[in-house]
Order: structure tokens, then sequence, then C-alpha cells
């Protein structure tokens, strides 16, 4: 792996796609071709809003439609719990009171302590890895990269029994821990990066009489701010997008995130059929913020997403 | 003085320091990966429910997985999905790098392109699921606009799999798409320009230069690809639970439905190391073949 990152390290400059701007009989396929994966890409979420501001009923009477049909936001009412369980019924919702602002908070409260602690731990790791000289230091660094290799799968029943020895089911805390520490991919990530800062910046520093501790956070940290605030994204990304482990450790409305949430409402299937409108209102809350979160960083991300993407 | 002695003292060796800054990230490894690999394995050797201690009972759940039919199905039915999944994808990640490096550098155009990777598989099978519905779905509405029988993606057992395998094609197809065109900036542009100016067509250039440079690359996205895609277990979760009639019952499906349905734990964890197993086997034997270590741009 440290061979693809080199390659993809030195990004040569191109030249060429303004080079020929004439739009050749095959030029215009190619465009048709990557218009319709846009076209693929995008509609499902258009179908999503559209179906969240529609009632079931219009969506029954009219399934094909572009607009929303008898536009609303009961959807969004029921999803989020202001709408008694009579109101729900009677709009085709199972009135089983989900309340999708706790398990907004939730899934923030979780995705925010994971990505916080596991940047913060893994890059003092990586800086260790990188930069501090202390016996034993290659072994360990062998065991982290030996955890790579660990499909993600394979610790998650371990895992729970752990949690659940720990008294800690059912809780945030229990969901956030196995990720808070590191990622051997975080510390990998960040090492790689330290290793290509050059040691005539710190040891300057360290004339100037700084100490490690002081170069690392205040001078080494903020070099790395580019790669660790694309790590923390895709981090935050991954947090909020987990669906397995949470599913294992959470029980109830106090630890419920959304992607759990979202699984529960899908599996209320009231009598009538599925509340379709309520499930997209839902699936809506559930996506926004990391849409909002990409629209933010996008340019970022999507300029630094090479090797650095190896999960 | 003082300022050759603190420099000599920063490279003396940082010990104590290191153990701070090493001590959290160590702290989770050794117990969050290291101990439930390590215990993952060992209870594989046990009948452990979750209330009463393990009890070591030896190969007895390797014996009972080789004699378990349903355990051979899942198996089948996820090397059907893996096989299909990574297949359409990959082809479908490499022609939308291709396009991205040939016809433009818009980084919107990238940042579209990723937008399916930001919602979770949850998000992605539920609104596939609506999509795709018999009867109201938008999908289906097309397919009957245009005089054809209505598909009943997600409850008919020929469907299934391969549907569920599409969806999830769909909503990493971008993220891969980015990791190949990464890897396809780093083949210099003047290749392309001789090739140009030697009168090449583009299929010719794909063939001759994009191909095999990239392949490194590709290599390592697919061993990564392949590892992702045998541990599919949130879309199946929520579009079909593993129906119908068991079509969609995917290992990690019928792993999940042991440990927390039945409370095998044991035997849930020998299904979870032969699953380790197989993708060891799989990340070698693809290592070796695709010589992923090596680059032809040296």
């Amino acid at each position: 792996m440290t061979d693809t990152t080199a390659v993809a390290g030195p990004v040569t400059a191109r030249g060429d796609g303004g080079g020929r701007r004439g739009l050749s009989p095959g030029r215009i396929v190619a465009w048709a071709v990557m218009a319709a994966i846009v076209l693929v890409t995008l509609l499902p979420f258009y179908w999503i809003l559209r179906t969240a501001l529609s009632t079931n009923t219009g969506l029954a009477a009219h399934p094909a439609g572009p607009l929303p049909v008898d536009p609303t936001t009961s959807g969004f009412e029921r999803a989020l719990g202001l709408q008694s369980a009579e109101e729900a019924i009677a709009q085709g919702g199972s009135g089983g009171g989900l309340r999708f602002w706790r398990y907004l908070l939730n899934s923030v409260l979780v995705s925010t302590l994971i990505t916080v602690c596991q940047i913060l731990f893994s890059a003092m790791a990586a800086y260790a890895f990188a930069r501090l000289r202390w016996r034993g230091r290659d072994t360990v660094f062998a065991m982290f990269l030996a955890g790579l290799m660990v499909p993600a799968v394979f610790t998650l029943l371990p895992n729970f029994v752990l949690i659940k020895e720990l008294g800690l089911v059912d809780s945030l805390l229990g969901i956030a821990l196995p990720t808070m520490f590191m990622t051997p991919f975080a510390v990998f990530f960040l090492r790689q990066f330290f290793m290509g800062v050059p040691r005539e910046v710190e040891e300057a520093a360290l004339l100037d009489g700084a100490g490690k501790v002081r170069i690392f956070f205040r001078m080494l940290l903020p070099m790395a701010a580019t790669p660790v605030l694309t790590l923390a994204v895709l981090t935050y990304i991954t947090a909020w997008n987990d669906y397995f482990w949470p599913l294992m450790v959470s029980y109830s409305d106090s630890s419920r995130v959304l992607t759990v949430a979202l699984a529960v409402f899908r599996a209320q299937t009231p009598t009538t059929g599925t509340d379709w409108s309520g499930l997209m209102a839902a699936t809506l809350i559930a996506a926004l913020p990391m849409l909002l979160l990409f629209v933010v960083f996008a340019r970022r991300i999507v300029g630094t997403i090479g090797f650095t993407g190896i999960k | 003085m003082s300022i050759a002695s603190s420099s000599r003292a920063g490279n003396r060796g940082d010990g104590r320091l290191a153990a701070v800054f090493i001590a959290p990230a160590f702290l989770g490894f050794a117990v969050f990966l290291l101990w439930p690999t390590l215990r993952g394995v060992y209870l594989s050797f046990t009948r452990f429910n979750l209330l009463t201690p393990a009890r070591w009972v030896g190969l007895d759940n390797y014996v009972r997985m080789v004699n378990d039919p349903i355990f051979w199905e899942s198996l089948r039915v996820t090397v059907v999905y893996v096989v299909l999944n990574i297949g359409v994808q990959t082809v479908s990640a490499l022609a939308i790098a291709v396009l991205l490096q040939r016809l433009t550098r818009s980084p919107w155009l990238r940042g579209i392109v990723l937008t399916p990777y930001l919602m979770s598989n949850v998000v992605a099978g539920i609104v596939w699921l609506w999509i795709l519905d018999t009867q109201l779905g938008i999908g289906n509405e097309i397919i009957a606009a245009l005089g054809l029988d209505r598909v009943p993606f997600l409850t008919d057992e020929t469907w299934a799999v391969p549907t569920i395998a599409l969806i999830n094609v769909w909503r990493h197809v971008g993220y891969t798409a980015l990791l190949l065109f990464a890897g396809l900036q780093a083949i210099p542009g003047d290749m392309y320009e001789a090739a140009r100016v030697d009168g090449a067509s583009e299929w010719r250039m794909f063939r001759r230069i994009t191909l095999p440079l990239l392949r490194p690359v590709l290599a390592v996205v697919l061993i990564m690809t392949v590892i992702g895609s045998f541990q599919v277990f949130d879309t199946v979760a929520v579009t079909t639970a593993g129906g119908p009639a068991g079509a969609t019952n995917v290992l990690q499906f019928y792993i999940y439905g042991a440990a927390f349905g039945r409370f095998q734990f044991g035997y849930a964890s020998a299904m979870s190391v032969a699953l380790l197993v197989v993708l060891s086997a799989i990340t070698f034997v693809q290592y070796r073949l695709t010589r992923a270590g090596r680059t032809d741009l040296g």
C-alpha cells in the first residue's frame, strides 16, 4: 500500500482535457453517458423530496407525476413525532411514535464523539510513530498495520460481548467506544503525512526552545489541516452511516441513532401499506446533514480523495 | 549552551512523551481490536449464549458448520452477490473515472458522483425499495408505461440478489470512481499527447496506456471493494431481511441471526472465522495475481 500512496502522491500537471474542445461525435456520446450517470445519481434524491412532501393517498392515486401530490408537511410531522397517534394513523402512518429529533441528536452526539476523539488520538499516535524515538516503535506500528487486515465485521460480535460486560449496552458511549480511540487507517494515513513534513521545520523550532508537545499542537497539526479535515469528514460520514454496530448495541430511544430508527420505521408497516411519505421524510432527515456537510467541504474532499480513501 | 543541550535531548529518545502520545490509541487498539480478534477466534471453539459462561467444545461449531446446508447456501448467495456487485461496480467506476479524466476536470461533477456515498446503506436501501416498489414505485411505473410487465425486484427469488447488488453499486460506484480517478491523475499527460500525435484512438489509448498503468491502483481498489462487498448486511437487512425464502440470506445476515436471533454466539463466531479465512485467502490470491505491489510507472 505504501507504493500506491507514493504513486498518488505527486499529481502531475496535465494539459489535456481542455486541449480538444471540438465536439466530435465521440465526445457527444461521452457527454450523453455522463449526463445519464448524473441523472441516475441524483434522481433518487429528488424522489425522496417529492414523496416526503406528498400525502400517502395522493401517492397511491398518482404514483408517477414529477411534482408532489397534495403538498403537505405531514410526513415530516409524523417522522418528528409531532402528530398524535390518531392523526398519524389517519394519514397512513403506523402511530408508532418515532421521534426523529431524538435520533438526530443521538447521531450527532455519537458521530461527533467518535470523530473528535479518534482523529486527536490517531494524530498523536501518528506523530509518535513518525517523529518520536522510543523502544518498540516499529513493533507496535507493525501491529497497528496488521490491524488493517482484520475486517470490521469480525470484531463486532466479541466487541458486543465486551460492551455488554462493561454494562454499556444501550448507551451512546457503548456505540462510540470501539472506534473512539483509533482506527489503524487513521493512524497510518496521518503518519504518512507527518513523515512527509520536512524535519528542518521542526528542528528550527526545537532550536528556538519549543517543546515537542508544542511543536505537535502548534505546528504539525495546523500544517496537517487539509488531510485532517478530509479524514474527519470521512470519519464523520462513516460514523453517521453505520448501522450494523448500533443495531447490536442500541435497544431503546435513549441510544437509537438515525440509521437504526429508519430501519425500525420501515419495519413498522401499518395495515394500510407502507407509510412512504413519512418514511421518505425520515430518510431526508437522516440524509440531509451529510449532504450539507458535504456541500461545505466538497471541494477540499473531492481534491484529497486519492489514496487517502483506502478503508 | 542551553540550545545545544536541548536539541541533543530531543534526539536522544522520547520514551516518556511517546508513551503519553501513544497511550490512548494503544488502549483502543488493544481493547477493541486485538482482544476482540483473539476472543472471536476463542469463542468459535465454545458454546456461548451470553448468559452463562462460554464452555469449550473443541471443533463442534466447525463440524456443525461444514454440515449446515444453510451455511453453504448463504456462502453461495454471498459469492453470487459479490461477483455481480463487484463486476458491475468496477466496470462502471472505471468508465466514470475515464470519462471524468477525458471530458472535464470539474470538481462539481466529481462532487455529484460522490453524493450517493454520503447516504447510509440504510437510506440507499429504503429509497430504492420505494423506487422499485411493484405497485407504486416510479421504477415500475416507467416499466409499465413502456408496456412491459412490472418486475417484483425485491420480492422475487431470482431478482432480489441482483437488485441488492445494483443498489449497492449505486451507493459505492462514485467513491470507487474517484479512487480510480486519483490513480489516473498519476499517469503523465504527455503519454496521451504522444499517442494522439501517432493518431491513436481513445479506445486504443485506454487499452494501451490507461489500463496497464492503472493496474496497480485497480488491484488495490479491487481488493478493498471485494472485502467490503463480502460484508454486505445493511441493505439486505432493510430491504428483504434475507427473504424471499432465504434468497438473500447472505453470510453476514445469517451470522447476525445466529448470534442475536438464536443466541448461538459460538456458532456465529465460527462462521465469522470462516469468513475471515475466505477474505484473507482472496486478498492473498488477488494480490499475487495482479501483482498489486508493482507499478509499471517505475
